[in-house]
């Protein structure tokens, strides 16, 4: 055995507290170490040499590196060892920074005595460490997508257009999200469907895209490059594949409901497609409303069905897909403000409407054909107030953080009622405007020049007052009273995560923050990725983000994917826990304990005194664990060794120590 | 059920149709009220305003008073209940102020007494106690019913939803009256403000006054006898100023479901108020 160790001083991170010559002093004293050095900063080139050169020069088969975090540099010591021809896997490394000198920043003394102890384990430990060899796990060539709107859909055709396969899956009939229920987007005012239709129509027509719409993830199971998921195809009670999509039938049909996808102000049959524009451009009947299948007389649909596409007896179906990649793009909902907002109205004065109903009025395709009127009396609006942050930025009754685009969207609308309505006055509530966006201060100081009046304050209340709306607030910079005669108030609510992606969570074992939007791994370095390798985060479902920010970061997920996907087979990491057969006595308590469920039972048959007998043992998943180790505490007949971290290694650490 | 009852100087003076409704009604509900003794004043806004240990200490004499009798309390003035209700928990949740205050009051008072306001009393009575004495249906009596600021707020001592109050609401529709849907249910009346600057008082007032009227308010209930004193004492006043023509009874809720139970206009002390109460009754028949 003839162990190196090399103690760096990280500049003065480390050398201004520890005094790593002597460190490095006392480890030429311990057993093994042939070799110890000291140098300023390790990880640097001519630091990486002098590791190589030294393994060369004195046949060094173990090493041992005190420095900064493992998380930092570890893997670029094991490539540095491994380049010198040493398995990556037979090096150790201490946290003397962390864990030492940042910590006992003011008793070098002792820092130093703590380091060397370190040092000593480390030594102890690596005396004892085995080669260790990557296994590598074949890749399923396709990605699933989850969400079809304008994430979940630049995804899949960033993916599609490098060569994989993609199964998109969105819940509802059609794809296109949010974005398409827009008019225009800021700040370029530029038509929002004009810009996302025609995605959607590549999405249906690109060879490499699955679509289902109506459909649902229920379960994912497997890992990275091995995903198996369960796919619901909900009823849709229309065959797709007769159906020609002629209209037939929605214009029979006789039952009508209001319309989601107008945001209830206008309405739909039983029997619909969201929009003229939707992909799939083919209905599906909405079982909750249809008469015929709430047992009514009707079945006109079926009647008027040339095609015969009409199937009342249509079953939800479940299909299992394997795919390499998942990439999550739930998206957002809006916060339901009139359970919170009392001084809103709790929703019951019909003339407070969302940004999101705005946008529907304001549309040229929606249910008033763009022109902006009032829902209690169809009359065009001449005060309109805006009120922004409502649920954003707001402890006390909604969520503490900001939605990003409302500021944004809040001053399109401002312009949208000046430009369309001759005469009118539009008066903004806000509390900060936040324009950080390219372009967007620009297009903020127009619309105020427009003559948008942007009062700093909040309302307090609404009111009606005759047919009017009585908006009373603060101006905070006036420290006056403000009362306003309103036709319509516009709220800008805030985002929160879609409804759906609670449960979904659930099904993945996803981390979710405080606000329930799923967690990045890493919120500067590794913003689209998850800690659960190969699932990917594009869009709203990561947090609130304008359309520009979520295809950026849909293309980023993307790219991911496809680095994956690029590969036949992904090398593992070796550290995972490793079954001692003959010791397992089968109680599958690692079972139970383990996070990443890498256990499985295992039926094994093999001489014992002499017979040929049956037993049951734990059998651990490569592509699953994570070598987090908890089945190798939790294991009573200590069968279980977490490879890097067996018992022999550190309880040879600790004995160093106690021997001292 | 027993009751500590602190009817709060109002109820003894200016607010004395409260006191006299509460108590006949809880009498008729079997709610058994029972004064406490030796009780002084809660302080009210003055109290608090002032000096926020003495606004509590006020309060916490009367709790400790309250404690010694063994009951739960109950006050009928939004205001009383209100400084009860904020002093039990300021007491209960901070050991530092609990201790002063016991040194200030001389009467040590460590929690465990629930303060509840008279209409959370009532209005918690089964259903049944209330249909059972019904014999005179406020049939479509339409009532503006006005809460205030006091009784559904701060957060920690709120009876109801601090926007939509409905708790009287439901109360007086249980008794046939029609409670409407308006704007002013919580919006302040100036209270004390009285004193000190009627100008606002009048200007805050009217609004309410305006607000009922244009919802075809028939009367105004209240739970508050400032409420009540700023809504009908001054409600000439109001005429006076404004120019305007109000002649809107102002009711406490305890009169109305009293009237509605059977009990007289007189036990009510229905005669006592400034605006003339005949109309209603006359629509109540």
């Amino acid at each position: 055995m003839r162990i190196g160790v090399f103690v760096c001083w990280c500049g003065s991170n480390i050398g201004g507290v520890v005094n790593v010559p002597r460190v490095a002093a006392q480890a030429a004293h311990f057993p093994y170490v042939v070799y110890s050095v000291d140098y300023k900063y390790t990880c640097s080139e001519p630091g990486q040499n002098m590791i190589a050169n030294a393994i060369k020069e004195y046949n060094l088969n173990r090493v041992v590196v005190a420095s900064c975090s493992p998380r930092l540099h570890e893997s670029t010591f094991r490539s540095t060892i491994s380049r010198a021809g040493l398995n990556p896997y037979l090096l150790e490394m201490v946290n003397i920074r962390e864990q030492c000198s940042w910590v006992h920043a003011n008793e070098p003394d002792q820092a130093t005595a703590k380091a060397i102890d370190l040092v000593r384990m480390a030594v102890a430990k690596a005396a004892r460490l085995e080669p260790l060899f990557e296994s590598s796990i074949p890749v399923t060539k396709k990605a699933l997508v989850i969400g079809g709107g304008i994430a979940g859909i630049q995804t899949a055709l960033d993916i599609a257009d490098a060569g994989h396969k993609v199964l998109l899956v969105e819940r509802e009939p059609t794809i296109g999200g949010k974005m398409v229920m827009l008019d225009k987007t800021f700040p370029t005012l530029d038509c929002s469907a004009c810009i996302s239709t025609p995605k959607m129509v590549a999405v249906a027509q690109h060879p490499n895209i699955e679509l289902l719409t109506c459909a649902e993830v229920t379960e994912v199971s497997g890992y990275i490059g091995n995903f198996t998921v369960l796919v619901k195809q909900k009823a849709r009670y229309v065959d797709h594949s007769k159906c020609t999509g002629c209209g037939t039938c929605w214009e029979k049909c006789p039952k009508k409901v209001s319309s989601e996808f107008n945001q209830n102000m206008g309405e739909r049959k039983a029997i619909y497609i969201p929009f003229p524009q939707a992909v799939p451009n083919k209905p599906c009947i909405d079982a909750d409303n249809c008469r015929l299948l709430n047992g009514q007389k009707c079945g006109v649909c079926a009647r008027v069905c040339a095609a015969q596409a009409i199937n009342y007896e249509d079953q939800d179906a479940y299909r299992q897909v394997e795919v390499g990649a998942i990439v999550v793009a739930t998206g957002y909902d809006l916060f339901d403000w009139a359970k919170a907002y009392g001084e809103y109205g709790y929703g019951k004065l019909v003339d407070v409407i969302t940004g999101l109903q705005f946008e529907r009025l304001v549309n040229a395709s929606g249910p008033t054909d763009g022109k902006i009127m009032r829902p209690s009396d169809g009359k065009e609006p001449q005060n309109v107030v805006f009120i922004k942050c409502v649920g954003s930025r707001d402890e006390a009754k909604g969520k503490a953080y900001c939605s990003r685009a409302c500021c944004m969207y809040t001053a399109k609308h401002a312009h949208q009622v000046l430009e369309k309505i001759p005469g009118s006055r539009v008066f903004v509530f806000y509390m900060d405007v936040r324009a950080p966006g390219k372009a967007y201060e620009e297009f903020y100081q127009r619309t105020v020049n427009e003559g948008a009046r942007y009062i700093r304050g909040r309302v307090s209340k609404i009111s009606r007052k005759g047919g009017k709306l009585l908006v009373k607030g603060a101006d905070t910079l006036l420290g006056a009273q403000v009362e306003i005669e309103a036709d319509l108030v516009v709220l800008a609510t805030a985002m929160v995560p879609a409804q759906c992606s609670r449960e979904f969570a659930r099904t993945v074992g996803f981390t979710t923050d405080q606000d329930g939007f799923f967690q990045e791994a890493h919120p500067k370095l590794r913003p689209v990725e998850t800690t659960t390798a190969g699932i990917f985060l594009a869009g709203c479902c990561q947090g609130p983000k304008d359309i520009p920010d979520t295809v950026a970061q849909a293309g980023a997920a993307a790219v991911k994917v496809c680095t994956l996907l690029a590969k036949k087979h992904i090398a593992t990491n070796p550290m995972i826990a490793r079954v001692n057969e003959s010791l397992c006595q089968g109680c599958l308590l690692c079972r139970d304990v383990c996070p990443f469920k890498a256990i499985e039972m295992k039926a094994i048959t093999g001489p014992a005194q002499g017979r040929t007998t049956q037993k049951t043992v734990a059998q651990v998943n490569n592509g699953l664990c994570q070598g987090c180790g908890s089945c190798a505490a939790s294991c009573r007949s200590g069968a279980i060794d977490l490879q890097g971290f067996s018992n022999e290694q550190i309880e040879s650490a600790i004995q160093t120590l106690l021997e001292k | 059920m027993k009751y500590a009852y602190f009817p709060g100087c109002c109820d003894h003076t200016s607010g004395r149709e409260y006191d006299v409704s509460t108590r006949a009604v809880c009498r008729a509900l079997g709610v058994e009220l029972v004064e406490i003794p030796d009780w002084s004043c809660c302080g009210s806004t003055p109290g608090h305003s002032t000096s926020h240990m003495l606004g509590v200490a006020l309060a916490a004499r009367n709790l400790a008073l309250v404690a010694e009798m063994g009951l739960d309390c109950t006050a009928s003035c939004s205001a009383c209940y209100q400084r009860l209700a904020m002093a039990n928990v300021e007491m209960q949740n901070n050991q530092e102020l609990c201790k002063k205050i016991n040194w200030v009051t001389g009467k040590p008072y460590h929690g465990g007494v629930q303060v509840k306001s008279i209409l959370e009393i009532i209005a918690g009575l089964r259903s049944e106690t209330i249909s059972a004495k019904l014999v005179r249906p406020l049939r479509n009596l339409k009532v503006a019913v006005y809460y205030g600021c006091l009784m559904v707020r701060p957060k920690e001592v709120q009876v109801d939803d601090p926007e939509n109050p409905l708790v009287m609401d439901g109360l007086l529709d249980a008794v046939g009256a029609h409670a409407l849907d308006w704007n002013s249910k919580t919006e302040c009346c100036g209270a004390s403000l009285a004193i000190s600057n009627e100008d606002v008082v009048l200007k805050l007032t009217e609004k309410i006054l305006a607000d009922a009227s244009l919802a075809g308010a028939e009367c105004i209930a209240t739970a508050c006898p400032l409420c009540h004193f700023n809504l009908d004492m001054r409600q000439r006043k109001i005429n006076q100023v404004f120019g305007s023509d109000y002649r809107l009874p102002v009711f406490y809720f305890t009169q109305l479901i009293g009237l509605a139970i059977g009990l007289t206009p007189i036990d009510l002390s229905f005669n006592t108020h400034f605006v003339d109460t005949k109309r209603v009754l006359e629509l109540v028949g």
